[in-house]
């Protein structure tokens, strides 16, 4: 007998005293919970969003569109980035105003060539209010996992207010679970040393994020 | 389970030894507290906490209660995503297909995620036997792993471990394993976790094999998910070649929509935050973005056995968020190595003699490795009623009865050593079936509290020798009950 049966058979043993018309799972789980916490306006939402971004020590900038390329110009400028990875469908409007050199996203790039990049721009699939969440879904404007990781500093550009949602009920009920996700809450953070939060140990120390509407 | 921990005294001795031990209950007090403050104030920030806590527990009752279909859908669901499912009735199995894996890729070294299921099979010792060197990649598990020490929390393994002695650790050892600490470190965390960074990253950009495993597995979708803070989670899912996930049978939710309920519940209870730095999820593979290869290793491990047991299966809904510890008064005192298994504090307690059995001397006192407080049960997110099951256990240890082992049913003879616990069993049984004696006892015990000694006299003594009798209440519960109309009515 293979362990799968083996496994199987003991389960099904094991529940021996479950009725065969036990209540099916639509029925079982009463969803009583809230979709969102609290009434917010449109604004309010994106106010909350960055102010729990910054919570959680992400830097926050707003912008409106014209005025995106100048930020982020400046901002990679502030960090003294000589390269800067570039997902294959981020806009390229995002980059106009600077000079620093474009590394793209590619699947050959091995880890340690991606570590001698400074930094990392991407757009995101949706940010999330309540927690302070920015998600991002492997899309052409996002990257592939890995390039959001390895450089020490991502600069992240959420469109508000139509990426922003208020919870994770409804983010999730946005996100497409097929796709790898990554969920971030601020930048790479440690309580292991008598719980003294420290940022940044592997994932990148530095996280920006500009929500442009 | 683990072979890390055989030959542990039983809990009640190497509980003594671990309280008596001032720096390790320093830095335990000072850590338990700091989280327990603070899990408070991001549960209050909820106001759906209480709903929250009763969907997941029916989302994982209704899980357990069909585990076979889940289990069966997942692999489905991961097979159709690219990945390869295989099965694993016990530890042995568990390693032997690991190591069978890694093998496979012509690899010597793997990475690891900081997962409770490798570590409850000893998957690292396993693999070193092999001659496949496993690196842990958490910072506290590489503290543990450094200071060949043994990790005594689920979430802060190195909660026993102070800064001093981390800078101490790393200063020795680091040499030995990789890149050195630099020279100078003090023991200030930012400067501890810099080094910590330094020596793993060169270990994660030329990994080939990354070993994890998944605190939620989605049957639905085939969705694995790995929720951490550091980001090495993210290095070991995205960087290898391939992946292998170790996870319990009962880490599967039915549906996507599910996690709306844990990605609440979960970080607020472990970490105390609104959400933790870094979730991943993924689905069997993607091309040219992640591993190419993904193996799923479903474990079992003594989890039917657990199911088996109708008082004792919800242990199996926990989400290892180490809130019952944070709480727990006996766990502050004794710390995590005492419960002499991967699993400490009350969860540990109710969770590896089940797994494991009762027939070691450890396991059989675990059950009584609480003061039946309830605190534990107050904070758990999927409302696992602990006491109950340590009282059911207790129960179990004292009276034997028939149990499952290894999928078949056993009759477990009353443990030995255990005479004045069975005394005690059976005269709690006579009082509570009778509830005038209960009640005249207790108010005879009010009465003459004063004249209570800490411990039990005649064939009592062995009971009482390992604990400290509570304090007698100066009034009844039942009295006060009707005195106060349960409460509600004005203290007359
Ligand atoms: S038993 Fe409950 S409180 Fe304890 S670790 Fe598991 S889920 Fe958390």
């Amino acid at each position: 007998m293979s362990s799968r049966e083996r496994i199987l058979g003991r389960v099904r043993r094991a529940l021996a005293d479950v009725p065969k018309d036990d209540t099916p799972y639509e029925r079982a789980v009463a969803r009583d919970y809230l979709r969102e916490h609290g009434g917010r306006t449109v604004e309010e939402t994106v106010g909350l969003l960055a102010e729990n971004l910054a919570d959680y020590r992400a830097a926050v900038h707003r912008t409106d569109p014209a005025g995106l390329a100048g930020v982020v110009a400046g901002l990679l400028a502030a960090r003294g980035a000589s390269s800067v990875l570039v997902p294959p469908g981020l806009d390229e409007d995002w980059l106009a105003s600077t000079e620093v050199t474009r590394v793209m996203d590619r699947a050959e790039s091995t880890p340690h060539e991606l570590d001698r990049v400074d930094s990392v721009v991407t757009a995101c699939a949706v940010a999330v209010a309540e927690t302070g969440t920015i998600v991002l879904d492997g899309s052409p404007d996002q990257g592939r996992r890995r390039i959001t990781l390895v450089p020490d500093h991502h600069i992240c550009v959420v469109r508000v207010p139509d990426q922003v949602v208020s919870s994770v009920p409804q983010a999730l009920a946005r996100l497409d679970p097929a796709r790898p996700l990554t969920w971030i809450s601020g930048p790479s953070a440690t309580s292991d040393i008598e719980l003294d939060r420290v940022e940044g140990v592997h994932g990148p120390r530095t996280l920006e994020v500009v929500l442009v509407g | 389970m683990s072979g890390t921990f055989i030959g542990m005294p039983a809990f009640p001795v190497a509980a003594r030894d671990a309280v008596r031990d001032g720096t390790l209950r320093g830095n335990l007090r000072h850590a338990t507290h700091t989280i327990r403050a603070k899990r408070a104030a991001a549960v209050a920030e909820v106001s759906d906490w209480a709903e929250l806590r009763e969907a997941g527990r029916r989302i994982k009752d209704h899980t357990l209660r069909h585990l076979d279909r889940y289990l069966v859908q997942l692999e489905e669901a991961v097979t159709a995503a690219g990945g390869t499912v295989h099965w694993a009735a016990d530890a042995e199995e568990a390693n032997r297909i690991v190591t069978r894996l890694v093998k496979e890729t012509g690899e010597s070294e793997v990475v690891k995620v900081k997962s409770m299921a490798t570590q409850e099979i000893g998957l690292n010792e396993a693999l070193e036997a092999e001659g496949i060197r496993a690196y842990e990649t958490d910072l506290a598990e590489l503290i543990v792993q450094l200071g060949e020490d043994r990790p005594s929390h689920i979430l802060v393994p190195a909660i026993h471990r102070n800064r001093g002695e981390i800078r101490e650790i790393f200063a020795r050892e680091m040499s030995e394993w990789g890149r050195p600490a630099p020279e100078g470190l003090t023991d200030a965390p930012a400067e501890l976790a810099e080094a910590a960074r330094l020596h793993l990253r060169e270990k994660f950009l030329r990994a080939k094999v990354g070993v994890s495993g998944a605190n939620f597995m989605v049957a639905e979708t085939g969705t694995l998910v790995v929720v951490e803070s550091e980001g090495n989670g993210r290095m070991c899912l995205t960087l290898p070649e391939t992946l292998i996930s170790v996870v319990g049978i009962e880490k599967i939710v039915p549906a996507w929509q599910d996690l709306e309920v844990f990605l609440q519940t979960l970080p607020r209870s472990s970490t105390a935050e609104r959400m933790n730095p870094y979730t991943s999820t993924w689905t069997g593979t993607t091309d040219e973005d992640g591993p190419r290869n993904f193996h799923l290793v479903l474990l079992d491990n003594g989890r039917t056995d657990t199911l088996a047991d109708e008082v004792g299966r919800q242990a199996l809904r926990c989400i290892r968020c180490s809130a019952c510890l944070n709480v727990c008064p006996v766990y502050e005192r004794a710390g995590g190595h005492a419960y002499g298994s991967v699993y400490p504090g009350p969860i540990g307690a109710i969770l590896s003699p089940q797994l494991r059995g009762t027939g070691s001397e450890i396991d059989a006192s675990l059950p009584y490795a609480s003061s039946l407080c309830g605190a534990c049960y107050e904070v758990c997110p999927v409302a696992i009623d602990i006491p109950e099951v340590l009282v059911h256990l207790r129960e179990r240890v004292v009276e034997g009865g028939q149990v499952t082992r290894a999928g078949n049913k056993v009759v477990l003879q009353p443990a030995k050593g255990h005479a004045a616990e069975r005394a005690a069993m059976r005269a709690a049984r006579w009082a509570l079936t009778r509830p005038g004696a209960l009640r005249t006892g207790q108010r005879l015990a009010s009465r003459t509290r004063r004249l209570h000694p800490r411990t039990l006299p005649g064939p009592g003594r062995a009971w009482s020798g390992t604990r400290d009798l509570p304090p007698v209440p100066a009034e009844p519960f039942r009295d006060w009950w009707q005195r106060t109309q349960g409460g509600k009515g004005a203290e007359k």
